[in-house]
């Protein structure tokens, strides 16, 4: 039996008047990296904030490596790395320091201490910037230390909360291949975004969330095949254009959503000579997405 | 199961290696302040301490029975402690909380509230503890005789700063923005910073305000220091002691709730 890195059941978080959480279940199985994909303001940073217990739920049980949330959040946290969504690096210090101080406050005993600093300046590739001050790094470098100090003490677990908002494409690649890393080395990873591509690259399991809900979960593979079908036919045009297009499309019982500029016709691979013009794609999770929950993404 | 292991040793409350970890923390953010943090702490007394020690030394030659240099000499070592624990505390607290977001990534490692506002009224204490002997060092320039009691003054800073760092967390705790500071500054320390004895003795004082005075941290911060160097006076000092201590104690209580609620929500 896989043991769950993660377990939620039922979980509720009610800031006010507003519902963040909204009877969430979710399972992390050990060793596999889940993908949570929604737009912002879906839950997605509430949920993270619940499992290192610096929000608590109002109703719902939440395990995390077997440890109850929040009364033993303390032991699920000594073995947990953290990634937040806002960079809260020491920016006076260097490089190293900042792992260093990462070091006493994961308590690794002093003997281990000097190896796993050199181990995460390795794994963020950042063994020749260790004297640097945090300020004199690029955008990139300091989102990869960010990662290598959630990964100090070898968590058996971890958390990145929108590990690439906000980073150029090119940088954006060089995290997935650190957490690609992460992922083969077996570490238990549950990773929030709003990247369709992150989600489809990197996770094993995607789940999509919406107001708080988990809308659909799966292999984003199956998620697709699913819902979305295989092909799907995009037909650019004028506003007027597009809306004669929804309707044809809807007359022959296909499923439509609209991308701003473009329609998208949906599963048309069973539909031949539908005698439209357009592009013909792939499927993709953003046609998930935006099928299952009325809303864009990313 | 595999859990079974872990489970083995629970985790407890004020943990040591938990409160280690954030004064590591501290400790290596201070190598590259501890220029700016010093100065700070250091002349801001001194000038208090020549500005007065001068400007009224000349009107005044005795207060109380001591030369006014000695007088205020070892009065302002509790305006040197209140200036490098509470004003740092306040704002320290509330630019890691608001602005560095330190505090999230710290409560994400295996450190509570608890623990976190410990360890950096601890810290905080510790830096008064030290910062509070310079006017007693400076004042020693221009005469202040030393003695063996002045030995205990790092421990009276080290108590009255560790309540005055957990009063300043308290304050950052519930402060909606740092705009608010100027209400506590302004309403609460600026009068208890004048009416401590510091600068004049509250004997001279109407009937009430000695009241109020004696209700006054600092004021038996500037006591004991006073006591130190000139002559213990046996169980006013143990009453001012346990004075520092019950205000230090509440106000750590205080500043743990008030961080609970604004760090976990």
């Amino acid at each position: 039996m896989t043991e769950l890195a993660i377990r939620l059941r039922g979980v509720v978080k009610r800031y006010g008047e507003i519902t963040a959480v909204d009877g969430l279940d979710l399972d992390v199985p050990e060793g596999t990296c889940v993908g949570l994909l929604g737009p912002n303001g879906a839950g997605k940073s509430t949920t993270m904030r619940l499992l290192t217990a610096q929000a608590l739920p109002d109703e719902g049980e939440l395990e995390l490596l077997g440890f109850k949330l929040p009364d033993e959040s303390k032991q699920a946290r000594a073995q947990l790395g953290v990634t937040p969504q806002l960079d809260n690096l020491d920016v006076t210090l260097t490089v190293e320091q900042n792992l260093l101080v990462f070091s006493h406050l994961y308590r690794i005993p002093r003997a281990e201490r000097r190896d796993a600093i050199q181990r995460a300046l390795e794994l963020a590739k950042l063994v020749d910037r260790r004297g640097a001050r945090v300020d004199e790094l690029s955008g990139g470098m300091r989102r990869r230390l960010l990662i290598a100090r959630a990964l100090v003490h070898r968590p058996r677990l971890v958390l990145l909360d929108e590990p690439t908002v906000g980073l150029d494409p090119q940088v954006r690649q060089e995290l997935w291949a650190l957490i690609d890393a992460l992922r083969s080395e077996g570490t238990t990873i549950l990773m929030s975004t709003h990247y369709i591509e992150e989600a489809q690259r990197l996770a094993d399991t995607v789940m999509i969330m919406s107001h708080g809900k988990a809308v659909a979960a799966g292999p984003p593979s199956q998620l697709v095949s699913e819902h979305a079908g295989s092909e799907v036919l995009e037909v650019y045009g004028p506003p007027a254009r597009l809306a004669e297009v929804e309707t044809e499309a809807g007359a022959r019982g296909l499923r439509t959503r609209r991308t701003g500029t473009s329609v998208s016709i949906l599963g048309i691979e069973n539909g031949d000579g539908i005698g439209i013009d357009g592009e013909r794609r792939s499927a993709n999770l953003e046609d998930v997405f935006v099928l299952l929950t009325g809303e864009e993404i990313g | 199961m595999a859990t079974a292991t872990s489970r083995e040793r629970r985790l407890g409350r004020l943990e040591r290696s938990a409160i280690t970890g954030v004064l590591v923390r501290e400790i290596v953010n201070y190598s590259s302040y501890w220029r700016a943090a010093t100065f700070s702490s250091t002349v801001e007394p001194t000038i208090y301490l020549l500005a007065f020690g001068f400007g009224f030394g000349s009107l005044v030659s005795t207060v109380s029975g001591y030369d006014y240099i000695n007088f205020i000499g070892t009065g302002i070592v509790a305006t040197a402690v209140l200036f490098s624990s509470a004003f740092p505390a306040m704002f320290g607290t509330f630019v890691k909380y608001q602005f560095q977001r330190t505090y999230d990534a710290i409560l994400a490692a295996p450190v509570d509230t608890e623990e976190l506002v410990t360890a950096e009224a601890v810290w905080i204490a510790t830096r008064a503890g030290v910062y509070g002997n310079v006017p007693l060092l400076v004042a020693m320039l221009f005469g202040l005789e030393p003695a063996w009691g002045m030995l205990a003054v790092p421990f009276i800073c080290w108590i009255s700063g560790f309540g005055w760092a957990c009063f300043g967390i308290s304050v950052a705790g519930f402060a909606k923005s740092i705009d608010n500071f100027s209400y506590i500054v302004s309403a609460v320390l600026t009068p208890l910073f004048l009416v401590a004895g510091t600068f004049f003795p509250i004997e001279g004082l109407p009937g009430w305000a000695q009241f109020l005075a004696n209700l006054n941290p600092l004021h038996h911060c500037v006591e004991l220091v006073r006591h130190a160097a000139f002559g213990w006076e046996g169980w006013s000092d143990v009453a001012s002691v346990a004075f520092l201590a019950l205000f230090g104690l509440l106000m750590w209580r205080l500043a743990i709730t008030a961080m609970t609620r604004k760090l976990i929500n």
